[in-house]
């Protein structure tokens, strides 16, 4: 393999350290000065609007930086430990997280079973079946919170009446500190699951038939066929909707900001990280002081997403 | 078992020579558009750039205003910008005062004066200049003029007030025997009368008597407790009247546990809930009577009701403020202080939204005083109570946030009126312990 390296352009020739032959190293390093132009415009993006935004904010997390004034002055790890004596950071935090584990199970388990449904369903109502699943998730979130707001009105609202005659006593969804996360992340299921829906049903038509057939002559039921022919045919694409899923729950705020008018909800039962991170650097000014609780919660999404990998890449070599 | 046949990705959409560079050439357009000469340059006027947080009926208002303004001023290159009213336009305010070059004449809520920067990033209205257009503390609302002074300063040219009033339905409340021989609501003097009051219109509504925005309790807090003679202190001690915040916080309980009023109506609700005859009176801002008006809505409106003695209800001013200059521009200023004597002089305009004009001559006038309801809350304006003062206090500040927050469980009856206080004391503490970023 080496002789062969140093002897013909294979494209393993630039790496192998032993290609002595001038005529290899030419053609290598023509072929590496083209390619940096391919590579500079997203390069020079990527550092422009990723690398240096990540390292002018760590660097306000040590200042004092405002909104309100023009210059800035070293503060040391002054936010850092006014930050960790914060209470609101940990319960803004923990809203976040809460919100994470309430929504992802329904949001795997409603669009799974949505996409079975459309799958089995007859060309002539599929179509609706797509349509009708898909479409909240077009929607706006100013119209999409708009629409909840009305619905969770004590007063008036849809979801009270429909409880009154079934004989439940409604309740104040957005204003009471044990509803109103929950009503946000309802609104949120609805509005999002037609993502991950999309994507398992595009899995399902990915499974042969004739494994369903083949059980179905071996004498599997229909419980038998999905746990032991669908679950494990879609296990990849649960493994992406989770991760996916994880880090966009994580990152709530538009729709528990609007719904809650900015406010956070009754005592603060709905304030997420961000929430907590916009008010202290816009309401509040802080820009240096947001800047800290932003790195806290981007070592939060970190560890999450590697805690994730580590255990779905476990079940896989497993699997 | 079969490989899985993965599609790869599709054909890149294909993007036309044409198309790319007609792309192109207009964004090279907007680029240069972006970085051409100054118009004063071009067109020798005299360039005034206004920013203001109106949108809805308001924003609908202030453009009919700047309409007349550029007509009788064809000297000015009058540009404006509107951004959405709280945080949105209140930070794009804070980096354009700080970058120095976004407006030379800015709307914003008195309250807010020292929360974004008097002195720092917000200049002084030269007095001898704006009394050269007529506008001084005699022909303004001298509460308000006194409000928009720091230190001897007048910081902001103020052109309004607007705050909480008492708006009834009358069809209700006539049926409810509480409006007086003038066809206005009778006036009350205590708790009881008011509860009186709103039981009789319960009677009628059926559901509820009052409604106000339970989620924004910090208005009704605020004008009761300044009801009762309370005071707050902002800086360095937190100091407040506890017995009094109770009182407060307690009527909002009872008004709520009683049934008197919803456990729970929003900023939206609360307009809805009215208009749906849930409840016949409404204790919010006066901004709210266009929306009532086109709904051909009959109702009357009357000052923060005198629950706890004056008729004081909670409320801000919109002001006209200047930005700090790096290199003085004399012109520029003249050209914004004219600009907004001009508009206080025609606010009638302004007054047709609900807002309290602040300068005198307008409201004393009888164009205004033919104004209905506007004209009936006229003398709240004099009586209004502005939030006490500190960076963090103020329309969509900190303070506010963390009172709704707060207060919303009141209403509800999770959190009683002595535990309210206690979180509502320490969020203003942990405000003021927190090192002021202006």
């Amino acid at each position: 393999m080496t002789v062969q390296a140093s002897t013909t352009e294979t494209p393993d020739a630039a790496s192998a350290p032993r290609s002595s032959s001038p005529r290899a190293a030419r053609g290598t390093a023509r072929r590496s000065a083209a390619g940096i132009w391919f590579v500079l415009p997203f390069t020079v993006l990527f550092a422009v609007f990723l690398i240096w935004p990540l390292i002018a904010g760590l660097w306000a997390s040590f200042t004092d930086r405002s909104l309100a004034k023009e210059d800035s002055s070293f503060v040391g790890l002054a936010n850092w430990i006014e930050m960790f004596g914060d209470p609101a950071v940990w319960q803004s935090l923990w809203v976040t997280l809460l919100f994470t584990l309430i929504t992802v199970p329904p949001l795997v388990a409603i669009a799974l079973a949505m996409a079975l449904l459309t799958h089995r369903a007859t060309a002539r109502i599929g179509w609706f079946l797509r349509f009708s699943y898909f479409a909240p998730f077009l929607m706006p979130v100013a119209v999409v919170t708009l629409i909840w707001e009305w619905m969770y009105q004590p007063e008036f609202g849809m979801i009270n009446d429909v409880l009154a005659t079934v004989g439940i006593p409604g309740a104040s969804w957005l204003t009471g500190e044990d509803t109103v996360l929950p009503a946000i992340a309802l609104t949120t299921v609805w509005w999002t699951v037609g993502f991950n829906y999309l994507l398992y049903l595009a899995a399902l038509q990915g499974i042969p038939v004739y494994l369903y057939e083949a059980a179905a002559l071996d004498g599997a039921g229909a419980w038998r066929r999905f746990t032991s022919i669908t679950v494990p045919m879609v296990r990849r694409t649960t493994t992406l909707i989770v991760l996916l899923q994880m880090v966009a729950s994580l990152k709530l705020f538009d729709q528990a900001y609007l719904m809650t008018n900015g406010s956070g909800g009754p005592n603060y039962a709905a304030r997420p990280i961000i929430g907590y991170i916009f008010e202290s650097g816009f309401t509040g000014l802080r820009i240096g002081y947001a800047s800290a609780i932003s790195y806290l919660f981007f070592a939060v999404i970190i560890v999450v997403s590697v805690l994730q990998l580590r255990l779905f890449s476990r079940k896989e070599d497993a699997a | 078992m079969r490989r899985r046949s993965t599609t790869g990705p599709g054909p890149a959409p294909a993007l036309g020579r044409r198309t790319f560079l007609a792309g192109g050439l207009a964004a090279a357009g907007t680029a240069m558009a972006g970085c051409g000469p100054p118009d004063t340059v071009l067109s020798g006027k005299r360039r005034l750039r206004q920013w203001n947080l109106f949108t809805g009926g308001d924003g609908a208002r202030m453009v009919e205003m700047h309409d007349a303004y550029r007509k009788q001023h064809p000297g000015i290159d009058f540009q404006t910008s509107t951004f959405q009213w709280g945080n949105p336009y209140y930070t794009k305010f804070a980096m354009g005062a700080a970058g120095g070059r976004a407006f030379d004449v800015a709307t914003l809520h008195v309250s807010r004066l020292r929360g974004l920067g008097a002195g720092t990033l917000i200049s002084p209205v030269p007095t001898d200049l704006l009394a050269q257009h007529g506008i001084t503390r005699d022909t303004v609302t001298p509460n308000i003029w006194d409000t928009c002074t720091i230190d001897g300063e007048l910081y902001a040219i103020p052109l309004d007030t607007h705050l909480v009033v008492n708006y009834f339905n009358r069809p209700v409340c006539e049926k409810a025997g509480v409006l007086d021989a003038d066809g206005d609501l009778v006036a009350v003097s205590d708790e009881d009368e008011f509860f009186e009051v709103c039981a009789a219109v319960k009677e009628v509504t059926g559901q509820y008597g009052v409604v106000m925005d339970t989620t924004h309790a910090w208005r009704p807090f605020w004008s009761l407790y300044r009801q009762l003679g309370g005071e707050l202190t902002l800086d360095g001690e937190l100091a407040i009247d506890d017995d009094k915040a109770l009182r407060a916080l307690d009527f909002l309980r009872r008004i709520s546990q009683d049934g008197l009023a919803p456990q729970s109506s929003d900023g939206a609700a609360t307009p809805a809930n009215f208009q749906n005859g849930i409840a016949g009176l409404m204790l919010s801002g006066n901004w709210e009577l266009p929306t009532l008006k086109d709904a051909g809505m009959d109702f009357g409106m009357r000052p923060f009701p005198g629950i706890y003695g004056e008729e004081l209800g909670q409320g801000d001013s919109h002001c006209f403020v200047l930005p700090v200059r790096r290199e003085p521009d004399e012109d520029a200023v003249a050209a914004a202080v004219e600009y907004a004597a001009w508009m206080l002089k025609h606010s009638i305009t302004w007054a047709g939204g609900g807002h309290v004009p602040a300068y005198t001559p307008v409201t004393e006038s009888q164009e205004y005083a033919d104004l209905q309801p506007q004209a009936n809350y006229r003398r709240a304006a004099e009586a209004v109570q502005f939030d006490p003062s500190a960076w963090f206090s103020g329309s969509a500040a900190q303070l506010q946030a963390d009172a709704g927050a707060i207060f919303t469980g009141v209403h509800t009856g999770a959190v009683t009126p002595k535990a309210a206080l206690n979180r509502f004391k320490r969020a203003a503490q942990n405000l003021i312990d927190t090192p002021s970023p202006v």
